[in-house]
């Protein structure tokens, strides 16, 4: 995290006259830029800016914005709500529906059913996330009329207008999911302790419910936290293309914007969720596997 | 070399010589890799044959928003419509596949050989490179993939260059992990020692001795890693931070023609399919080639 911080830094402001372009625009001259550098202390060396600047970033004292004209806090915060509501409902759709089809299909390995999940799954993970986004919209969209196209939201809080980026991100990524949990399953299926309970005749929901699942659902669980670093690309596009004011969106605007503060903190946000999703994927790996907690 | 050593030289284990690419010639046996291998085969033949085979130069404006099948100049058919700049589809998809499979193998080739030496180097040396190494790896991996190459690119501009040295630069450090860890397996194994035994510089063992074991796995990861790069180079386009306009790539061509995506859907469709197709090709392939290699 402090790494990532310092690597953030070095990009971004090791050289001081870049800042100063980058905040007073690429039409100001060299007396404003270096009056803009005093005044905001970056005739300082760079070791001392380096830590007044991540002392700034740990007190939310993150700047302002210069394209929305608004402490970049403040926009960070509304954006990081919205994208939130996307990733519930993401979530909230992909995990029953990825799991189900990957523990449907590794149960026996090699029926019909096995192989349509995993031809299903294959064809949906290599539709690339701009792919789906234009030909999902052409089907429920232009021909069907059964959905807006945009996600502004500009009329306050609408599920109609969540449905379809919602939608193009899990047909992206539940196929992955689904595969994962079905190999999983399918080896657990393999195993002595699964073959000795159908042989003492317990009902085979039974061992699957109470047996199987829950070594199954290891791998997966683990996958699906450190999945939030991977979701974000998805999310950048959907967000793009239907216009939906989420953080993604936020990124793509501060960097095409050239937006230095507001891309500092986005990004400094992004590596904060990486670690700490990593985190609860190792803390939850500790409660699912309990031969791990001896270690 | 006297002969007592030359015989014990002879008696040391040997690396498994047969099996290091006995699953290539086996490839036949998956029909799942013949489907991807020749999805992809068809695409690379596209490539090498643009010029013969696009029936109009890919950045010519002939005439704007024909639709798919109507008839162009001089008895000519444009098969999938032109654009909003009356630019033939068909000729920027057949164009559009070149510049696709330029970038993208150029820039997963550099990020496995990256990957691989920094790999090797980290597993087979250990101490403080892989200390460093390991380090730099976890930094990178904690950014999301596409927020690096959008700072990246933005920051530096769009360029074929730039976008190589970007993917370069944020999967290398997968590839570095996934080799150190079959390095890790493979560095105590009898072949290897034996070649120590021999005094072979470190070198020849990392590359000559380990890497060629290891290649099954690396195999099937480039394959996926393709894909996602593919996918990538798309994305950027579509976002607007591909290849500087007019040369056709599909990511742009997506995101020039979607505003006309209400009226005229031809104009989107194709570079869609094209992409998704590609990608499709090198996952099966990928999955064939893994069950391929779980077998050996």
């Amino acid at each position: 995290m402090l790494a990532a911080s310092l690597l953030l830094f070095l990009l971004f402001e090791l050289m001081p006259g870049d800042v100063a372009v980058a905040e007073l625009g690429p039409y100001s001259t060299p007396e404003q830029r270096d009056l803009w550098m005093a005044a905001n202390g970056y005739d300082q060396p760079a070791m001392l800016r380096y830590f007044a600047w991540l002392g700034h970033f740990a007190i939310g004292q993150w700047g302002e914005s210069r394209i929305f004209l608004a402490p970049v806090a403040r926009i960070v915060g509304t954006r990081l709500e919205n994208t939130a509501i996307l990733g519930f409902w993401f979530f909230a759709v992909l995990i029953p529906l990825s799991l189900g089809m990957g523990v449907l299909a590794g149960m026996r390995e090699g029926s019909w059913l096995d192989r349509a999940v995993s031809a299903i799954c294959i064809l949906t993970t290599s539709v690339p996330p701009f792919a789906s986004t234009v030909l999902v919209s052409a089907v429920f969209v232009f021909d069907l009329h059964w959905l807006p196209g945009t996600s502004t939201m500009l009329d306050g809080f609408s599920y109609r207008q969540l449905v379809m980026p919602v939608m193009v991100l899990v047909l992206y990524d539940f196929g992955y999911i689904a595969r994962i949990t079905r190999a999983t399953m399918a080896d657990v299926m393999a195993t002595p302790y699964i073959r000795a309970a159908i042989l003492r005749g317990l009902p085979y929901r039974r061992v699957i419910l109470r047996h199987a699942l829950r070594n199954a659902l290891i791998a997966p669980f683990t996958l699906l936290m450190l999945h939030v670093n991977w979701l974000i690309a998805g999310v950048i596009v959907v967000e793009y293309f239907f216009a939906f004011k989420g953080f993604g969106s936020l990124i793509l605007e501060a960097s095409l914007g050239k937006d230095l503060y507001l891309l500092e903190a986005c990004t400094m946000i992004t590596v904060a969720m990486a670690t700490l999703t990593q985190t609860i994927s190792d803390l939850g790996y500790l409660v699912l596997n309990p031969r791990m907690r001896s270690v | 070399m006297s002969e007592a050593d030359a015989k014990f030289a002879a008696a040391l284990p040997q690396p498994p010589q047969g099996a290091r690419f006995g699953w290539v010639r086996h490839i036949g046996r998956s029909s799942v890799a013949l489907i991807g291998l020749s999805i992809l085969g068809f695409w690379i033949v596209v490539a090498i044959a643009a010029p013969w085979l696009a029936p109009f130069p890919p950045n010519q404006s002939i005439r704007p928003m024909a639709l798919p099948g109507a008839m162009g100049p001089n008895g000519t058919t444009f098969w999938f419509g032109t654009d909003y700049l009356g630019r033939d589809i068909l000729s920027r998809v057949i164009w559009g596949t070149r510049t696709v499979l330029t970038y993208a193998p150029a820039a997963t080739a550099l990020a496995f050989a990256v990957g691989i030496s920094g790999g090797l180097l980290a597993g087979y040396r250990r101490g403080w490179a892989d200390e460093v190494l390991s380090r730099l790896t976890d930094l990178v991996l904690a950014f999301p993939a596409l927020v690096l190459y959008i700072i990246i690119v933005s920051k530096f501009g769009a360029s074929g260059l730039n976008i190589v040295l970007a993917v370069t630069l944020a999967s290398s450090p997968a590839i570095m992990r996934l080799t150190r860890g079959l390095v890790l397996s493979l560095r105590t194994r009898a072949f290897v020692a034996a070649a120590q035994l021999r005094g072979e510089p470190a070198w020849r063992i990392m590359f000559v001795e380990i890497l060629p074991n290891a290649s099954g796995p690396l195999l099937v990861d480039a394959c996926l890693r393709l894909g996602y790069v593919v996918i990538t180079i798309g994305t950027l386009g579509f976002l607007g931070l591909g290849l500087p306009p007019p040369d056709p790539d599909w990511g742009s061509m997506v995101n020039e023609t979607r505003k006309f995506a209400l009226v005229f859907p031809h104009m989107v469709l194709f570079p869609c399919i094209a992409v998704s197709s590609l990608v499709l090709g090198l996952n099966l392939l990928a999955d064939g080639l893994r069950e391929l290699v779980a077998q050996e």
